[in-house]
């Protein structure tokens, strides 16, 4: 790095020039990466925007070039007689800083070398790459053409060309055939497809395949838990209650729906971001809202209510910098950003497009469920409408409405009440303005909502006999009675405008009780305008982003397609495309890819199909020991990676592999089996697990209920993001914790009895052909001559061990099936364990 | 360190001290060898040396979640009996920002009866003798403030060192800062009792460092750790043996591929199994002395579980585990405080007292850090939530002012720290911050908090955000 470039140089070149001062750094500086840390480290306490001592500003360009009181510090390419260097260095009696260390010589150097460059200031960050407008390079022409099968790989050749390195072959079918399979759909082919595939010897048979994955329902599974990283999705709010968020999987429905159709990646920002304000819009687009109703809700007794919709808000707007801006707007929360050209002003700009949203759930109907509901809704009212008035619940609900308003509007005179109160603020959406608004005027949704509260909470505001009196069980029973008669209709959460929209400031020190300025809805200056018009701000933030003109959605968007299928993104900090973030390894790659993508309509598929039928894509993941020096980190691509699969498909890989694996798309998460004493330690142990039944056992991993404060344990022992932020890419450890998982997880362990019987039914003949079949179901290959030999003695040694003993037969393989011997099935579960624990078994080769 | 020197560290991680060293069958490290592919050995759990000569190797952190009530147990307040009843004086809780209770709420002074005890004549309340008993080598800090004053905020400061989520946690900093001394037992381990926390799993959350350093729960019922016993059926031998078979292909491809990711896996199976063959003898208390169980109260009610888990944290470290998280839930008294408050003592008290005696005598309380903590302490006004049960009476959170102490390796024992006003409503002297007490637990484990640090997002962010000061008063 050039930081490291100057300093050495500085250092080496020892300290004695004619005037004593060290020498200026050689090279060329970067203010944003070598000056200003340093002068935010030891100037700006003094010299910044809180205190100005003897008048000097070090802050700005103008004030450097302007002086203090003392005069000119700073003379603009003439470092030697810039009083400032002579303070820093030493030179004079008085030292700058006056406390601290001195500035080593290296630093001085920076200093002499900025100033003689004629003291850049800021300019730079207009000038960083990620800010310019994407700009469609041409593609190189390469030597090596005959390897080139599109534009993508033309840029890789050309830059392993001038680093002399040679491409890796192109991986043998099977491997290709699972890689791809595993990357567009998350699932590994089946036998069928493997002979299909083998069968085919057109020579576009791969394409064939490709567009075969690409056209699958679970294509859309594979992409949308992708997505969901980014979209900090949970079923729970987080926090200490962790209420469950029964309709979450609504919007997840949404997000699989939108990459089975492929909608176009800017329609796909659109909806999400401002789909309530689309003229026109569907209820689709309502839902598609959801992407921002999974920020953490804090139901905590005794918190503030509004502190944690402002941390919401806030949120939702760093999770818009990470997710289409990649940059860490974040940062700016407290103070402006110390890097990026993010003033703390911008950042609640942003904020504010946010702000003025309000949470609400609505009817989202499954295709299906509305007519039945709608017809058997005006019977259920009618019904509940007795039940209601023959225990007289509107009265006492009317009544401890009453009360409610009483400790709202003036509290500190009943104790009991004012709990009451705080506890309500928690558990109703924007509780208060329902509860002050005419029950007439309020929505079913809030109507409903506020019984149900009134009903579930009586005891937190009357004494336990008062809610005796009015017999409340007895109502929730006959109510629960009469609900579970009515056919089931989905809702969604979402966001919509509030129609009384509070104002945005500026949080002082990022404290949400301590306000600056007002602030309106505005993107950073750094970046195009925001086009005025007459549409709501938040729409128009949401087409700014996906303009042509935005230099950073398309770039960010296409870098993390790039990452799920090679592993690594071009920019390898892939929620940081600012001056702190990584540089790309083929920007011109890069900048074609994002042009791409806005010329196809903004198709995720066909970038995607663009991208695995790259050569670069199909090269063996062999590692290449001669290059290991040069590339250790395969930045170069001139081989695929071997990559861990995710939690989810490791779980979807093995049930599949088990003949387990429930196909069905969709739907509302599910509860697997999990060890006692997991949801056991959720706050006070509220949270119960009740395992999922029949089918529901078996569904996808990216159905598995999140649960924030005890997920699931196999999820987060492979990596799985923990949902509470925004996650731009998942770590990928090996932990012991991980091989306790395989080995011994009774769902893990089902799945090789599952395994063994598929084994036993499906495959005949002898042990070889057996094996073989066992290898093409797991691994998608036959076993070489070598493993099968090991196998082999294992499956001896097993079967001899297990001899006459039947307790253990059954406990390995307790199914009694007619035809199917038992000791060599328990013994076909022990090898099924170690197909099934294979690093290759859970990599993406 | 940054995450992409850490996953090039990853790949070659343990390989070489446990898996070519350890094991033998076929030696990939002469494999690798005649590659030239010998890389350095380096392993994210490795032990490393701290940044200074350390008093301390290993951490005890006894978390008593929910807030305990100083005023009912360590910082003795005569005076409020004069102010039982009455609102406190306006000027001391100006601008008070409380969870649940108003600032003009009235005093409820503590029923409990302080006894100075040792040498240093530390006062501590009637219902935690045993733990008085200790007093000589306890730091007690009267001082302690933070910035939350709801449970899972107060946590995130207390373990994350800031009320944001996503952290990394206390004992994933430390994990990372020194590597683990055990070869057979994971280097940071989270054991609890009573009922769940606030905080949950983000109080030993890895946060952004690779989850390789958060901490494993150690469960109190079924396998000790998730998925230790195998499965119905499968034996010791058998286990073995599928694991030798599971090596030898795993080698196979390795040869194959060259991957080494392989290597790395194969040396994570086998810490497995030898966690599964180690962690009975962990948990075989039958060559603890009688006395030794008794003094923990192992054996009875109601201290079984709480003592359970402190022996096990004192023969985890015994076995280098750096950090033990042992947790205990809640201390959370709104109401019914004298009876909630007895209940917690009756199971805490003794053990409690018992893991550092226990130490002491073993020798190791010199190189073991203990911290007895809440996340915040308790108001010294009144919060009612049944006006018609006066024994209903409980306090409400309070982050302003509350105590803890630490015990062990750098710390000076029979000192007391701080002071609080004579209602215990804010600090007088030496106010010590949470970020305070993680600088100084760091010092004593040899290292400073402002280079503990990882690079995320374009930052180094450490434990002690931008804040903390070591508290030399507190260290011997």
């Amino acid at each position: 790095m050039l930081r490291e470039g100057l300093l050495c140089c500085a250092l080496f070149a020892g300290l004695a020039t004619a005037q004593g001062l060290p020498p200026a750094a050689k090279g060329k500086i970067d203010f944003a990466r070598d000056v200003e840390p340093l002068l935010a480290r030891r100037c700006f306490m003094c010299h910044g925007a809180q205190q100005q001592m003897s008048g000097l500003r070090l802050d700005s360009r103008e004030g450097v070039l302007a002086g203090g009181k003392s005069g000119i510090d700073v003379k603009a390419g003439d470092s030697a007689n810039s009083r400032l260097i002579h303070l820093v260095s030493g030179a004079e009696k008085k030292v700058m800083p006056p406390m601290g260390a001195h500035l080593t010589a290296a630093e001085v150097g920076i200093l002499r070398a900025w100033i003689d460059q004629g003291v850049p200031y800021s300019a730079h960050t207009a000038t960083h790459w990620s800010f310019q407008k994407v700009r469609r390079p041409a593609v190189p022409a390469v030597k090596n053409a005959a390897w080139v099968r599109n534009p993508i790989d033309a840029f890789i050749a050309d830059r392993l060309e001038k680093e002399n390195i040679a491409p890796s072959p192109e991986a043998g079918k099977l491997t290709l055939l699972r890689r791809v399979s595993l990357d567009l759909t998350g699932l590994p082919p089946t036998p069928e497809e493997i002979r299909d595939f083998l069968a085919d010897t057109r020579p576009d048979a791969y394409e064939r395949a490709v567009d075969r994955l690409l056209a699958s329902p679970h294509y859309g599974e594979k992409w949308a838990r992708w997505w969901l990283d980014l979209a900090r999705y949970a079923d729970s709010d987080g926090y200490e209650k962790d209420r469950a968020r029964p309709w979450a999987w609504r919007y997840r429905q949404w997000v699989i729906e939108a990459f089975n159709r492929d909608l176009p990646f800017d329609q796909f920002t659109i909806q999400q971001l401002a789909g309530d304000l689309l003229p026109n819009r569907d209820p689709d687009m309502l839902v598609a809202t959801g992407f921002n109703r999974n920020t953490l809700t804090n139901r905590e007794g005794g918190t503030d209510p509004e502190q944690f919709r402002d941390e919401q808000v806030l949120d939702r707007a760093a999770t818009l910098g990470t997710v289409w801006l990649g940059l860490t707007v974040g940062c700016a929360q407290c103070h402006n950003h110390k890097y990026d050209p993010i003033l703390q002003k911008e950042f609640y700009q942003i904020a504010a497009f946010f702000n003025t949203q309000e949470e609400v759930n609505v009817m989202a109907p499954m295709p299906g469920e509305l007519g039945p509901y709608l017809a058997a809704r005006p019977e259920f009212e009618r019904k509940r409408k007795e039940l209601f008035d023959e225990y007289k619940v509107y009265d006492a609900e009317a009544d401890w409405e009453a009360k409610l308003k009483e400790a709202a509007t003036n509290p500190g005179h009943h104790d009991d009440w004012d709990f009451a109160y705080g506890e309500f603020t928690h558990n109703v959406d924007s509780a208060k303005k329902v509860l002050f608004r005419d029950p007439a005027q309020r929505s079913e949704v809030q109507r409903d909502q506020m019984m149900d509260y009134f009903l579930s909470a009586c005891g937190n505001l009357y004494p336990k006999e008062h809610c005796e009196e009015v017999r409340v069980r007895e109502v929730r029973t006959k109510l629960n009675e009469l609900e579970a008669r009515l056919p089931a209709v989905s809702y969604a959460p979402v966001l919509v405008e509030s129609d009384t929209p509070p104002k945005t400031y500026v949080h002082i020190k990022g404290d949400w009780r301590d306000r600056g300025d007002e602030v309106q809805p505005g993107t950073p200056t750094v970046l195009p305008p925001l086009p005025a018009g007459p549409e709501p701000p938040r729409l128009r933030l949401a087409r700014w982003l996906v303009s042509p003109e935005n230099p950073l959605t398309a770039r960010v968007a296409v870098n993390r397609l790039w990452q799920e299928v090679f592993g690594r993104g071009i920019v390898f900090t892939s929620g940081d495309f600012g001056t702190q973030g990584d540089r790309p390894t083929h920007p011109e790659l890069l900048d074609w890819l994002a042009s791409e993508y806005m010329q196809r309509g903004w198709s995720t598929k066909q970038m995607l199909r663009l991208m695995v039928t790259s050569a670069t894509y199909r090269q063996s993941s062999h590692a290449r020991p001669e290059l290991e020096g040069k590339d250790p980190s395969n930045t170069l691509l001139a081989r695929q990676s071997r990559l861990r699969l995710p939690a989810e498909l490791i779980r979807d890989e093995t049930l599949s592999a088990a003949g387990l694996l429930d196909l069905r798309v969709g739907g509302r998460s599910v509860r697997p089996p999990q060890p006692k004493g997991v949801a056991e330690l959720s706050y006070g142990g509220s949270v119960k697990w009740v395992e999922s039944t029949g089918a529901d056992r078996y569904r996808r991993g990216m159905y598995i209920l999140f649960q924030r404060t005890v997920p699931y344990p196999q999820l987060m022992n492979f990596d799985a993001p923990n949902s509470n932020l925004s996650c731009t890419r998942r770590e990928r450890t090996d932990t012991p914790l991980q091989a306790l998982n395989l080995l011994n997880d009774p769902v893990f362990f089902e799945a090789a009895q599952g395994l063994a019987l598929r084994v036993m039914r499906e495959s005949a003949g002898g042990f070889r052909n057996r094996l073989d079949y066992a290898f093409q179901v797991a691994l998608g290959r036959p076993a070489s001559d070598k493993e099968a030999a090991r196998l082999g003695q294992y499956y001896d040694d097993t079967v001899r061990q297990l001899g006459s003993d039947d307790a253990t037969v059954a406990a390995l393989f307790p199914n009694k099936l007619e035809g199917v011997p038992e000791r060599e099935a328990a013994a076909w579960v022990e090898v099924s364990r170690v197909l099934l624990n294979l690093d290759e078994f859970i990599t993406r080769e | 360190m940054d995450i992409d020197q850490f996953r090039r560290i990853q790949s070659r991680r343990r390989f070489f001290r446990d898996c070519a060293g350890g094991i033998g069958t076929i030696a990939l490290s002469q494999l690798l060898a005649k590659e030239g592919r010998a890389a350095a050995p380096v392993n994210p759990l490795a032990p490393k040396p701290p940044h200074f000569p350390a008093k301390a190797k290993n951490v005890i952190f006894l978390f008593m979640e929910g807030g305990p009530s100083q005023l009912d147990l360590f910082d003795p307040k005569p005076e409020l009996e004069k102010w039982h009843g009455k609102p406190l004086p306006p000027e001391m809780t100006k601008g008070l920002r409380l969870a649940f209770t108003k600032p003009n709420a009235a005093v409820l002074a503590s029923p409990r009866k302080f006894t100075p005890y040792g040498q240093s004549g530390i006062e501590f309340s009637d219902y935690i003798p045993h733990i008085g008993s200790c007093a000589d080598d306890l730091c007690m800090v009267r001082s302690m403030f933070t910035d939350a004053f709801n449970h899972h905020p107060g946590q995130l400061m207390l373990f994350g060192g800031s009320i944001q989520v996503g952290r990394p946690t206390m004992g994933a900093w430390v994990l990372y800062g020194l590597g683990s001394e055990s070869q057979n037992l994971p280097g940071f381990v989270v054991l609890s009792s009573g009922v769940g926390t606030s905080g949950g799993e983000s109080n030993w959350s890895s946060g952004f460092l690779p989850s390789t350093y958060s901490g494993v729960v150690f469960r109190s019922s079924g396998d000790p750790v998730l998925y230790l016993s195998n499965p119905p059926g499968v034996t010791r031998d058998m286990q073995r043996a599928g694991l030798d078979a599971l090596k030898d292909l795993n080698q196979e491809h390795y040869a194959e591929t060259g991957d080494m990711e392989i290597a790395s896996r194969i040396a994570s199976y086998e810490l497995a199994f030898r966690m599964q063959m180690h962690a009975p003898e962990l948990l075989d208390f039958s060559r603890e002395s009688p006395e030794t169980l008794a003094m923990y109260g192992v054996n009875e009610e109601p201290t079984k579980q709480f003592a359970t888990n402190c022996l096990l944290a004192r023969r985890m470290v015994e076995r280098g585990v750096r950090f033990v998280m042992l947790t205990h839930a809640s201390w959370d008294d709104h109401t019914d405080l004298n009876r909630k408050l007895k209940k917690n003592c009756d199971i805490a008290d003794r053990p409690t007292a018992a893991l550092i005696k226990d130490l002491k005598q073993r020798g190791l309380l010199d190189e073991t850090l203990v911290v007895w903590a809440g996340e915040f302490g308790r108001t010294p006004m009144v919060e009612i939530r049944n006006p018609r049960d006066a024994n209903n009476a409980g306090r409400d959170h309070h982050p302003l002012a509350f105590s803890l102490f630490l015990a062990g390796g750098g710390i000076k024992g029979g000192t007391v720290i701080g002071r609080t006003d004579e209602l215990c409503m804010n600090i007088v002297e030496d106010k010590v911050h949470v970020h305070d007490l993680q600088a100084t637990m760091l010092h004593c484990l040899g290292l400073e908090h402002t280079r503990l640090t990882y690079r995320h997002l374009g930052r180094d962010f450490r434990l002690t955000d931008v804040a903390g000061n070591v508290v030399a008063k507190m260290l011997a």
